[in-house]
């Protein structure tokens, strides 16, 4: 199934790649920041908004898959399932990818916008931490030995546990913002299709990528064990 | 018994292996009074004093200090595999958690209490004119560090990197903690100082606390049982 999968996904998302791109560029129209009075006020958020429709796309693929990766270490640790196991790590893996591109476009924009490639704000913050999170996870699980995968999964769940402290201690700041009046919710009509189609496309591309990562961490699991079972047969040595 | 007198025998039982070597209590204060050495050459001894950085040093001393200690205290039970004969006991397994993290809370604590008055004198700050608040927050994160810390220090025991990966795990799972406390410590040093947000703060770490307490009492079995 995964043949079929994996690809279609992929295709899937490199058509909505190119959608996005153009509703992004020739859709949507162009941010400007108003006054009360309904005229410029000078505010940079002109072309560079563009990058938005990626940065948060990115950003809300990170938050899905800090939570996958804690719901299916749950499942791990309950279940001992090393299936479970393969999830976390897969989704982790990939996460730490979009993390960057989070971090990267974020610094982009903030150049372009406040001209510093980073200032502390608390979404920056946060984004920051999460990341540093899963970069962590993924080097237990190269270093840690044979307990990888229950150090890892812990770090997952309270790492995922640890999210709305991290929410609450970076509090509110500069940072367009999110919620009922945040940014997303009012966006421009003309801006609102491309920003979803972007979000869409990006959780298409993570399905994607996290599948074709889990047959890996399947296999190199299975190889390992089938190298101890070698051992222990003493066919190996 | 109950589970809390066989968790205060496990606690008792590791602050008596303390109390008779006082290793790591020793090795921790003077390497937390070197730290505030080499701060107060790091930091410019401005005119308004350091006031500004003190938090933050404070927080890191305890930081980087707790790690230390959480590992070599684990190790111990490493050493003769005594962590398997822990686990091995007719008592709850909730029972050797706890006991743990109190003996490691009490570690962490005896070390800020050297650190605390260290900071307070080479660097001329007025520590002490909120002692009941700052008491509780260094007592609050002293008990969110040993939680979090005992949990992953006696799950990596087996591992042969441990000493690079109980920070790697801790830190950003810890960064809360430390910026909360930290935090408190400024609002509490500010001039006036700033109780409310003081307060704020305070309970913000005792959440903290209790809901990793709760988590780590949930996950603590099926972590280190391999």
């Amino acid at each position: 199934m995964r043949k079929v999968v994996v690809p279609a996904l992929a295709v899937l998302a490199a058509i909505g790649l190119v959608a996005s791109i153009h509703a992004v560029f020739f859709d949507a129209p162009l941010q400007y920041g108003l006054d009360d009075t309904g005229r410029l006020n000078g505010s940079s958020l002109f072309f560079n908004q563009k990058i938005f429709y990626f940065h948060v796309a990115h950003a809300f693929v990170l938050f899905t898959a800090v939570f996958v990766a804690g719901v299916s270490s749950i499942g791990f640790l309950a279940t001992r399932d090393a299936r479970w196991d393969d999830v976390a790590s897969a989704s982790t893996d990939v996460a730490v990818a979009f993390g960057a591109v989070v971090l990267a476009t974020g610094s982009i924009w903030a150049k372009a916008a406040w001209d510093v490639w980073w200032n502390w704000e608390p979404r920056l913050t946060m984004s920051l931490l999460l990341w540093l999170i899963l970069v962590g996870y993924v080097l237990v699980r190269r270093f840690a030995g044979p307990s990888a995968d229950r150090v890892a999964a812990g770090m997952a769940i309270f790492g995922m546990v640890g999210v709305p402290f991290i929410y609450a201690m970076v509090g509110q700041d500069s940072h367009p913002a999110s919620g009922r009046n945040g940014v997303v919710a009012t966006l421009g009509p003309g801006m609102r299709g491309a920003f979803w189609l972007s979000v869409a496309t990006f959780y298409v591309w993570f399905a994607a990528l996290v599948l074709l990562r889990i047959s890996g961490t399947r296999a190199e699991r299975e190889l390992r064990e089938l190298r101890e079972r070698g051992l222990d047969l003493g066919v190996l040595s | 018994m109950s589970l809390v007198s066989h968790a205060a025998r496990v606690a008792w039982k590791d602050l008596r292996i303390e109390l008779r070597s006082l290793e790591i209590f020793a090795t921790m204060a003077f390497f937390s009074a070197l730290i505030v050495v080499i701060y107060s050459f790091a930091f410019p001894r401005q005119a308004g004093g350091a006031a500004g950085s003190v938090p933050g040093m404070l927080w890191t001393a305890i930081a980087f200090t707790g790690t230390i200690a959480l590992g070599r205290a684990f190790d111990r039970e490493r050493e003769n595999d005594t962590m398997r004969a822990l686990l091995l006991a007719p008592v709850p397994r909730l029972a050797v958690f706890l006991g743990k993290a109190l003996a490691m809370a009490v570690l962490v604590l005896a070390v800020a209490v050297v650190a605390v008055p260290l900071l307070a004198v080479f660097l001329s700050v007025p520590l002490f004119d909120h002692a009941l608040e700052l008491v509780l927050v260094i007592v609050l994160g002293a008990v969110g560090i040993a939680v979090v810390g005992s949990v992953f220090a006696a799950t990596l025991l087996k591992v042969r990197s441990r000493d690079v990966l109980l920070p790697v795990i801790l830190y950003p799972l810890l960064i809360p903690l430390f910026v909360a406390g930290t935090k408190a410590t400024a609002a509490l040093l500010a001039t006036p100082a700033n109780l409310e947000a003081a307060w704020y703060w305070i309970e913000f770490v005792g959440i903290y606390d209790a809901v990793f307490l709760v988590l780590s009492i949930w996950v603590f079995e099926s972590l280190v049982i391999e």
